[in-house]
């Protein structure tokens, strides 16, 4: 229950400062993609199944505010957090490579479906001119925001963790 | 054996490939009714709107204070030129400005004459509060702090700096999302001031960074259009009040079917600062093919 909570209220403040907060620290129109790192993170450090319901509510708070058709981003991050849930089994707190990987190709991943579905499908076939313009610089900028946002994410899942093992230790 | 194991004392779960499937289809049966219909707005709008707008609000107030103290200091001195060089046009316009004036009288005199006084006369407006911008990189809409409780509809035309900004396309109690001109879902029928023409403008991803928008779709045989030509929205477009301004015609080309021209307009409002908007409260009349007397 408490992890559910802690869950929902980091999804809010990501979702709240990724459209207030980074609206003004936009770098050439580009902000970060915060509820990517929420769900690409949650996904590997917890499974595909946390990661596919946290990525999928992201997705939907996306929907409701910005999305034209409800159901798109939510369906896209979706399957982003339950992609990254796979590598949960490789997954060592200690190890920050796998993360930024992971992190990264996933922002790729997404601006790479969003891409195909919302302009390929419209006939604009300037790949190379969205992939410079919007997705490279997204990465770029989601990778800084990672740095300093991973280690919090992090911090807060061991705390759950560390909880919910003593909480269980005192049933047996 | 079937796949759902259920060992004892273990509450149940459902596999993740299971759920991942379930909400698949979830989100493909809301696309499709998205789609068509707005089944879902009413209820998800109004459960946003006193969740996450009232965070908005403060944050991006807050955030709006911090901002415009960092850009006031950096701008005093660019100010101080500006301002001796506004000091002197003020001086050419003030002269300029009367002989308007004179011309403005006659033209009000003229108006009433031939009874179009209502067509022209101003929008009535509501101002609203830029509180939170799109959340991808692919498109330019922005939320503001006004809704339905303060008379925001759907469709509305939203202005700032005296230029057309976009249309309200969702509506919440306390909030309402607004479609840019620049974005690049948006399509607007525009017409050139002199002549008249008219013209299609769309937003586009790729210019956006350049500060101007793609116009396309302009028949002029006669070159009558060129640079620097004034670009207004259209008497014939669905959604858009008629006469609002969009901005000035920066390049024109001719397209490969020799009859269309297309090229680029620079928007007259600076959509990189905007903070506060103009909501006009007017809609573009509506035509009912149900209502049609047959």
């Amino acid at each position: 229950m408490l992890r559910k909570m802690v869950v929902a209220l980091m999804i809010l403040i990501c979702f709240l400062l990724q459209t207030t907060v980074f609206g003004w620290l936009d770098f050439g129109g580009i902000i970060p993609n915060l509820m990517i790192i929420l769900t690409a993170s949650f996904g590997f450090m917890r499974g595909d199944r946390e990661g596919l319901v946290i990525g999928f509510f992201c997705g939907l708070l996306c929907d409701i505010f910005y999305g034209d058709i409800l159901g798109f981003y939510a369906m896209i991050f979706m399957y982003i957090g339950f992609l990254n849930g796979k590598f949960c089994r490789i997954f060592y707190p200690e190890d920050i490579k796998l993360p930024l990987a992971l992190i990264v190709s996933s922002d790729l991943t997404y601006g790479l479906t969003c891409y195909i579905l919302l302009f390929l499908l419209q006939g604009k076939f300037e790949f190379i001119s969205y992939l410079t313009d919007v997705m490279l610089p997204e990465a770029i900028y989601t990778i800084v925001v990672t740095l300093l946002l991973y280690p919090v994410i992090l911090k807060i899942n061991s705390g759950l963790e560390a909880r919910e093992k003593r909480s269980a230790q005192i049933f047996v | 054996m079937s796949p759902v194991i259920r060992k004892k004392g273990e509450s149940f779960t459902l596999p993740s490939k299971y759920l991942l499937f379930i909400l698949t289809v979830i989100c493909c049966v809301a696309m499709l009714l998205t789609f068509g219909t707005d089944f879902f707005n009413i209820p998800l709008n109004t459960a946003a709107g006193y969740i996450i707008v009232p965070f908005q609000q403060g944050i991006s107030s807050a955030g709006e204070w911090l901002s415009n103290r960092s850009d006031e200091l950096s701008q005093i001195r660019q100010l101080l030129d500006e301002n001796a060089r506004l000091k002197e046009q003020v001086d050419a316009l003030t002269s300029e400005n009367t002989v308007l004036q004179q011309e403005r009288y006659e033209l009000i005199r003229l108006r009433e004459l031939m009874e179009m006084k209502d067509k022209y006369s101003q929008f009535e407006t509501v101002g609203a509060r830029i509180i939170s911008r799109d959340s991808s990189n692919w498109y330019s809409n922005f939320t503001v702090d006004k809704g339905q409780e303060d008379g925001i509809a759907l469709d509305m035309n939203v202005m700032a700096g005296g230029g057309l900004v976009g249309r309200v396309t969702s509506v919440g109690p306390n909030w309402a999302k607004v479609t840019s001109i620049i974005s690049d879902n948006s399509n607007v029928s525009g017409s050139v001031m002199p002549s008249g023409v008219n013209l299609i403008v769309s937003g586009d991803l790729q210019l956006m960074k350049d500060g101007v928008i793609r116009f396309s779709q302009l028949l002029d045989g006669d070159d009558q259009v060129e640079a620097g030509c004034k670009v207004v929205t259209s008497s014939i477009s669905d959604k858009y009040l008629a006469d609002i301004l969009i901005g000035y015609i920066d390049t024109i080309s001719l397209d490969a079917n020799n009859l269309t021209k297309s090229g680029r307009i620079t928007p007259v409002v600076d959509f990189e600062h905007l903070e506060e908007v103009l909501i006009i409260t007017q809609l573009k009349q509506q035509v009912d093919e149900k209502d049609a007397i047959e």
